[in-house]
């Protein structure tokens, strides 16, 4: 166990070295492009975390509707006959005639079938089918809802991150989470109201024109205007939506000296605006976002350029906040804010101080009360274990990991747990050593027998580090990354740097009588 | 300096004293509960510092009050300038929430002050963390309980569960009895416990099985005994340095960590204790002799 070849002492040597140029650019501002660091976690350096979850509910209706439609069509289509059909909550009812049970039976399991697509990354049905003597019961599979809360989640993180970026936040963390959560981290943010305000609106924009009577072919239904409360009766047809607007920006109007937010139409968008304003001179125009009227102005001319702009009793920051929920898009679904958690930077520093305080302190009290204990060994062992927190350094920096409150905590119950190792082997060598006169045998003897000891009694550590991590969540992920790199760390280093540095001490001293106390 | 203390003397007496420690705590886990933080019962939890003149807790609290929050519960949170206040809260949409209550405080405190940490949890996370954390620690145990087994004999392994059980149990207890909160933070030094203490025992019980083998005149009550000798530098070696570097974290680390610190620190206590007066007891009690051992290899 003592012998070191000449080839592996000067890997070890220039593996520690490199290790230690990693870990001291973390010190250093050397001005690299691609200098890495350990990067502080919200909770050090200050910031906001919001967990946001779509609520997919709509989304699920509104597919669910539009499945029906699909299905009437695709049976008139293929000319078979559809006693009833109707959407009773979630769950399609297609009742048809007895004959065709089977065929329309097959239809639906069919693999290729259109009207009930087969998903062959997840071998199954867009739809599960009951039958019940005529009737069909049709229900969304699991992973038919699978599939519609990605795409919906995917486009919602598309929308938050154009938010988000349009705030101008320093360099923010978006990140999915499961079927339908966004996490969203903010460094350096000590306020996320304005961020949150943000999210929290869908912003789905649409212009519809005021109807006389209730019973037109598209339907009604009566929406309040928001600054006088008057109740309005809007037909349900969509003039433009948010989908046709390439632009939206706060202005001062000139003409009332009001704000007001001016927009740019798509060409689809500006050619249905103008003959919509073409047709309904005189009637009102009601500006709908969210499901409330900000604004309906009576039409009195074509509009034809492309562009106009709403006005509804907007300070400045109101209309610069619309125009900027209008320029990014529309939510597919509300978003909820289920969890947020928020430090200021003065709290963060704080807790650094604090972190690189006891971490000294504990660091010296370790390396005072080995070197008392073990003396010259004691000595090895603190060499080594500044080796190893190098190492946990560098290697959290190559790792471009995380750096938390609990995970400076970790760092420094390594620096508690590492000195174990050593412990277990000094103790074995002193019993070796009042045995065995031959220094080289019992130092070996000591590094041989106490080996499959220090790798159990750090396997079990491990084992709880990576559930930890599996389980964790945010500043706790950090402390288990801390806790598993330094028990790896631990391991080269006192299996590598003690060992070589014994085994040196040793061979000088061959021949003298070395006692461990 | 061969130490022979007579661990085994005090191994009955000490056992029936753990045993009422394990009751104990479980009364109190099951009558009085634990004290949840926001992490796992949901709510508010403000973190404010008060500057320049020290206010009074009581006017602090009055304030909160007016606000119409339901139930508040207001602490000084290391300093005198520092206070944490908590609420339950389900809905966590409106964005003005904070500012307003920021508005309110300011009207009626005459000093400045900061909010230095928000953490607002919804109702269904909280349960999720919950759900969350009771698994990880599930898990582990049963990581443990497995990983033992491999290694060593079932005897060894329910030895050794039983001491990471002795030493959960009793950690709870006592945040149970003492009302500290429990928060994410408290499920990772629990966890960290449970590593620690199987190192420890781990340690104990590989010496006892090399002496098993070593020694077939040896009955086990005094077998254990010696490997407790034989490990006893290095049991209190690590657990000093270990308690030295959490000491260092509960004293210095902030008022963030003493949560943390404090339970690793019970739990280090207790991990050295049972693996000397839980673990070689019961391999006593399951009459483990050569034989056990032998059996693998052969």
């Amino acid at each position: 166990m003592l012998y070191f070849s000449k080839l592996k002492i000067t890997l070890i040597a220039l593996f520690t070295l490199f290790m230690v140029m990693v870990s001291s650019s973390n010190f250093l501002d050397l001005d690299l492009d691609k200098q890495k660091k350990i990067k502080l976690g919200l909770d050090l350096q200050g910031g906001s975390y919001l967990l946001l979850e779509l609520d997919n509910e709509p989304v699920i209706k509104q597919k669910l509707q539009s499945k029906l439609l699909e299905i009437k069509d695709y049976f008139k289509k293929n000319k078979i006959k559809i006693l009833s059909l109707k959407l009773d909550d979630k769950l399609i009812k297609l009742k048809v005639s007895k004959d065709d049970v089977e065929k329309i039976s097959e239809i639906f399991s069919d693999k290729e079938s259109t009207i009930n697509p087969y998903y062959f990354q997840y071998k199954a049905h867009q739809l599960d089918v009951k039958i019940n003597g005529d009737v069909f019961n049709l229900e969304l599979s699991k992973y038919g809802i699978i599939l519609i809360k990605n795409a919906s989640l995917d486009q919602a993180i598309e929308i938050v991150r154009k938010r988000v970026d349009e705030v101008g936040t320093n360099e923010p963390n978006i990140l999915k989470r499961g079927n339908d959560r966004i996490l969203l981290e903010l460094p350096g943010l000590d306020n996320p109201d304005r961020i949150k305000s943000l999210l929290g609106k869908t912003a789905d924009l649409a212009f519809r024109l005021e109807s006389k009577s209730s019973n037109e072919s598209f339907g009604t239904e009566k929406l309040k205007l928001i600054e006088t409360g008057e109740e309005l009766l809007l037909s349900k047809r969509v003039i433009i939506s948010g989908d046709n607007l390439v632009d939206a920006s706060p202005r001062m109007d000139s003409l009332n000296n009001q704000t007001v937010v001016s927009f740019t139409l798509d060409r689809v968008g500006s050619k249905r605006f103008a003959q919509a304003t073409k047709r309904n001179i005189g009637t009102r125009l009601a500006i709908v976002l969210d499901g409330q009227i900000i604004s309906a102005p009576v039409i009195r001319d074509v509009i034809a350029g492309g562009s106009g702009q709403i006005s509804g009793g907007f300070t400045f920051q109101s209309a610069t906040d619309l125009a900027l929920l209008l320029r990014s898009g529309a939510l597919p679904a509300p978003l909820n804010i289920i969890e947020e958690r928020t430090v200021g930077p003065d709290l963060g520093q704080d807790s650094i101080n604090a972190g690189i305080l006891s971490l000294i302190i504990g660091f010296l009290l370790v390396i005072g009360f080995m070197t008392l204990k073990y003396r010259i060994f004691g000595i090895i062992a603190n060499f080594t274990l500044i080796i190893n927190l190098i190492l946990l350094i560098s290697i959290l920096t190559l790792l471009e990991a995380t750096l938390t409150l609990p995970g400076i905590a970790g760092i420094i119950l390594t620096v508690g747990m590492a000195v174990d190792a050593n412990v277990l082997i000094f103790e074995r060598i002193k019993e070796e050593t009042s045995k065995e006169k031959n220094n080289l045998i019992a130092f070996d003897n000591g590094y041989s027998k106490s080996k499959i000891t220090i790798l159990d009694a750090n396997i079990t550590t491990i084992i709880a580090a990576i559930i930890l991590f599996i389980f964790g969540s945010g500043p706790v992920k950090g402390f288990s990354i801390t806790l598993c790199v330094g028990i790896l760390t631990t391991l080269f280093s006192v299996f590598f740097i003690a060992r070589l540095l014994t085994s040196i001490y040793v061979k000088i001293n061959k021949h003298k009588e070395i006692i461990i106390k | 300096m061969k130490k022979d203390y007579k661990f085994n003397q005090y191994y009955k007496s000490l056992n029936v004293f753990s045993i009422a420690l394990i009751l104990l705590s479980l009364i109190f886990l099951i009558f009085k509960g634990l004290n949840y933080g926001v992490d796992f019962k949901g709510g508010t939890l403000i973190e404010i510092r008060v500057e320049t003149e020290k206010p009074d807790i009581e006017v602090l609290r009055s304030n909160f009050n007016k606000m119409n929050l339901g139930k508040i519960s207001i602490k000084n949170f290391g300093s005198d300038n520092d206070f944490v206040v908590k609420f339950k809260r389900d809905e966590l949409n409106d964005p003005e929430f904070i500012e307003n209550l920021q508005k309110n405080l300011s009207q009626e405190l005459t000093q400045d002050f900061s909010f230095r940490r928000v953490e607002n949890v919804g109702p269904k996370v909280s349960s999720e963390l919950l759900k969350a954390g009771v698994t990880a620690i599930c898990l582990s145990l049963m990581a443990m309980l497995i990983y033992i087994w491999i290694r060593f004999e079932w005897q060894f392994s329910v030895g050794a569960i039983a001491a990471l059980f002795h030493d959960v149990i009793i950690t709870l207890g006592i945040f149970s009895a003492l009302s500290l909160e429990i928060n994410l933070s408290i499920v990772a030094a629990v966890l960290t416990i449970v590593g620690y203490s199987m190192n420890d025992t781990v340690v104990i019980y590989d010496r006892v099985r090399e002496n098993l083998k070593k020694y077939s005149d040896i009955k086990i009550f005094d077998l254990t005994n010696l490997s407790i000798n034989e490990t006893l530098s290095r049991t209190i070696i690590t657990s000093s340095t270990t308690l030295l570097a959490l000491v260092s974290i509960f004293l210095f680390g902030g008022e963030i960590l003493k949560g943390f610190s404090l339970a690793m620190i019970l739990g280090v206590i207790l991990g050295t204790y049972s693996s000397i007066f839980i673990a070689n007891p019961l391999l006593v009690f399951f009459k483990v002799s050569q034989k056990t051992v032998l059996k693998e290899d052969n």
